[in-house]
């Protein structure tokens, strides 16, 4: 197939193909069957496997991602659906205190997916445009992947659904039917815990993820033409998270910025400027920057949110002063 | 925005009103409270009358000299001279008169004492001289390279050094090691950008390497210059006599460097020492006598061409020898042989005038002779005569780690010896 797959059908071909390849893969979540999703990615799914393997389920999450352990408890792998990413907070205990220490207490595997669509730039609102993974990174025993093209949204939900972890898999709305392109044929896999370097350059490193990448890109290109060659280095996976990768473009161009959409203070950004800090000292030829969202909630508001969240331009004009110090 | 007014005091049961004999402040003043501010006389006491609060007098209401009611507003107090301008506006047309006085207590600096200090102490900081601020991986690649980072010009903020401008440095000092080889190589013309009062001229590459063979060849060896004065005179008239023969004959002419060469080889060879280099802890004395010839070039750069053997060249073959290379240097025709393995080096700083020098060693050689420029002065000969002789005077520079003075001395003094016993019958 030539053609191109938008982000949110790769989510739905992983879904579907993995679904096929592995019987004990089953979805549940709000409206995921006879709805098809909130956004359509099961679209389809119920028809194709029965109500056994794609479950509605009531509206709380905190009993959806409960049931979800349970059936991985005895060997079933569920991919559990948070119709916003926002509500998973309702399931927060059942996330951080039975999924993630599950195996540490017990020694038996927990392999799950959680996965919705997070993110902002589309005036969700504060409900329906969080970006939460700086809580479940700072829980030890989960793993938390954040696609931002279509073939790591194929590829990072397989390795998810047949990691035996469990695996918090952010997808990002805005990116959903914004993105596309051509997707292998043959079944692949991308790799948890590996960067992806976006675009190459030697001034400053942009280290980042999800939506954020494709502003970084941006800002990168509209720098090339005043003589600064930014990296941009794709994250793609928080915990873990690729510290040669990192460590690698730190010390290439001794300048670098992290550019995350959640709120700036006490989000994922700060972990790796710390860890360039501690580990690429010697390499830096300025101090490390972050660029993050307002510390407020998601603005409402479209004006305001464009203000609240981070952008090509406001990237550009970090990396600008980085070049220049 | 607090404002007191001063009011005309009772100053007796039956006293209806006073008169404003003077005013103790000025508008603008600071008042303390109960502070006098102005005297008031009334028809039957002159009393002083106190301030009922502290702060700023900003407004006199009643001049000196007027009678009013007792209970009359005379002036206003009000907290701060700031206030006081907002007063001003606030104040009705008919006190727009001594308004015009007031404009002196805006200008009063006290209240900004007041505010504040800097809301953000993090900024308190005094800004940091950017030029010398190296950063981590500036101060790695100095260390790692061996750069001395004030030789590095910075282009980052505030004139900071950057990781570009070092890797840049590298770069040009690599570039500058590669072209070091080869001899008579094309002299880089300096750039020169024209800067006000000042004039920016890039070090060519002849001027690099010579400045880094100066400096390194100072922080080597541990130089003594020591002078001997030598009566050229016999030399000096023989050359006189034949320099236009021997020219026309020869086809190159006959040097006072010709000569003292000559003199020098020979004294080397009663002094081996001093022909020596240093490797470590041993001192390499070499047999064979390769004497370089410091030769001035036009663009006013210096290079070392070498006389090799001179041992087995006659005062002419000197002669010849000095021309010869004279010449290519000057043309720019040397080969790498012509200036390397020297082991001996003389410079002949006379030529620009100088009787003195200090000559500076001219790295692996233990000793430099400098000659200085040959003057005809009074001298004492024979005993106690006074005669007019071509005097010279040599300075040797040696690296004391292996010559001692001594032994420096005793080269230089027989060389001296040498010179100033020559007869013709030694060309």
């Amino acid at each position: 197939m030539a053609e191109q797959v938008t982000y949110i059908e790769a989510i739905s071909q992983a879904l579907r193909e993995e679904m096929k390849r592995d019987e004990h893969v089953f979805i549940l979540g709000e409206d995921v069957g006879i709805y098809g999703g909130a956004f359509k990615v099961t679209k389809g799914f119920l028809d194709e496997f029965g109500d056994e393997r794609i479950m509605d389920t009531p509206l709380a999450e905190s009993a959806i991602i409960g049931v979800g352990i349970g059936a991985a408890l005895v060997g079933m792998r569920p991919i559990v659906e948070m119709q916003f990413i926002d509500f998973i907070s309702s399931g927060f205990n059942q996330v951080v205190n039975v999924a993630a220490k599950y195996h540490y207490r017990t020694g038996t595997p927990l392999p799950m997916v959680i996965r919705g669509p997070s993110g902002a730039g589309v005036s969700g609102g504060p409900y329906h445009s969080q970006s939460p993974e700086a809580w479940f990174c700072h829980t030890p025993g989960l793993k938390v992947v954040v696609p931002a093209t279509a073939h790591d949204a194929k590829g990072l939900l397989k390795a998810a659904i047949r990691d035996p972890n469990p695996v918090l898999y952010f997808e990002h709305k805005y990116l959903y039917r914004r993105i596309k392109e051509v997707l292998p044929d043959e079944d692949f896999v991308t790799p948890i815990g590996e960067a992806a370097i976006r675009r190459e350059g030697a001034d400053v490193s942009i280290i980042t993820y999800g939506a954020m990448v494709w502003e970084s890109l941006a800002a990168a290109d509209s720098l090339a033409g005043e003589g600064i060659d930014a990296e941009v280095l794709d994250l793609r996976s928080l915990l873990p998270y690729d510290k040669e990768a990192i460590l690698g473009s730190a010390r290439k161009s001794g300048k670098v910025l992290v550019v995350t959409e959640p709120s700036l203070s006490y989000g994922p950004g700060a972990e790796f400027a710390a860890f360039i800090g501690e580990e690429a000292f010697e390499y830096l030829d300025a101090p490390v920057r972050r660029i993050g969202a307002l510390d407020t909630p998601v603005p409402y508001s479209t004006s305001l949110e464009k203000e609240y969240l981070p952008g090509r331009e406001k990237i550009a004009a970090a990396v600008k002063e980085l070049a220049g110090y | 925005m607090a404002q007191t007014k001063v009011i005309m005091p009772q100053m007796g049961e039956s006293v209806a009103e006073g008169t404003v004999a003077k005013w103790l402040k000025q508008p603008g003043d600071k008042i303390e409270k109960d502070e006098n501010i102005l005297e008031i006389s009334t028809d039957k006491i002159d009393v002083e009358v106190p301030s009922p609060a502290a702060g700023y007098l900003i407004d006199i209401l009643i001049e000196e000299g007027q009678t009013v009611e007792v209970g009359t507003p005379l002036a206003v107090i009000a907290d701060s001279v700031d206030e006081s301008a907002a007063a001003k506006q606030a104040a009705p047309p008919k006190k727009e008169k001594k308004a015009e006085k007031a404009p002196e207590p805006e200008a009063a600096p006290k209240p900004v004492e007041e505010k504040p200090k800097a809301e953000k102490p993090a900024k308190a900081d005094e800004p940091v001289d950017k030029r010398k601020f190296y950063t981590p991986v500036v101060l790695r690649m100095a260390t790692k390279h061996d750069i001395d980072l004030d030789s590095v010009d910075g282009s980052g903020m505030g004139g900071r050094v950057t990781k570009k401008d070092v890797l840049r440095f590298l770069e040009e000092r690599k570039g500058r090691a590669e072209a070091a080889a080869p001899a008579g190589e094309r002299a880089e013309m300096p750039a020169m950008v024209l800067d006000g009062s000042e004039e920016i001229i890039t070090m060519s590459n002849v001027r690099k390497r010579t400045a880094e063979h100066m400096i390194r060849s100072k922080q080597t060896s541990a130089h003594v210059t020591s002078m001997q004065e030598v009566d050229m005179t016999p030399i000096a008239r023989y050359r006189e006599a034949v320099k236009d023969e021997f020219r026309k004959q020869n086809g190159f002419p006959l040097t006072y460097m010709a000569i003292i060469t000559k003199e020098v080889v020979e004294t080397i060879k009663e002094f081996p020492n001093i022909n020596a280099s240093v490797d470590g802890d041993k001192i390499i004395v070499k047999h064979y006598i390769n004497i370089g010839m410091a030769v001035a070039l036009a663009d006013d750069t210096l290079i070392v061409p070498v006389i090799k053997n001179a041992d087995d060249l006659s005062i002419r073959g000197l002669a010849r020898a000095i021309y010869d290379l004279a010449h290519r240097a000057r043309n720019r025709k040397l080969t790498m042989d012509d200036i390397e393995g020297a082991t001996f080096t003389i410079t002949n700083h006379g030529l620009f005038g100088s009787v003195f020098g200090t000559p500076i060693i001219s790295q692996p050689q233990v000793a430099i002779l400098g000659t200085g420029a040959i003057r005809k002065r009074p001298w004492v000969v024979g005993g106690d005569s006074i005669a007019i002789r071509d005097i010279m005077f040599l300075s040797l520079t040696y690296d004391h780690r292996i010559v001692d003075g001594s032994y420096g001395g005793r080269f230089s003094q027989r060389l001296t010896e040498r010179l100033e016993s020559w007869d013709p019958s030694r060309m």
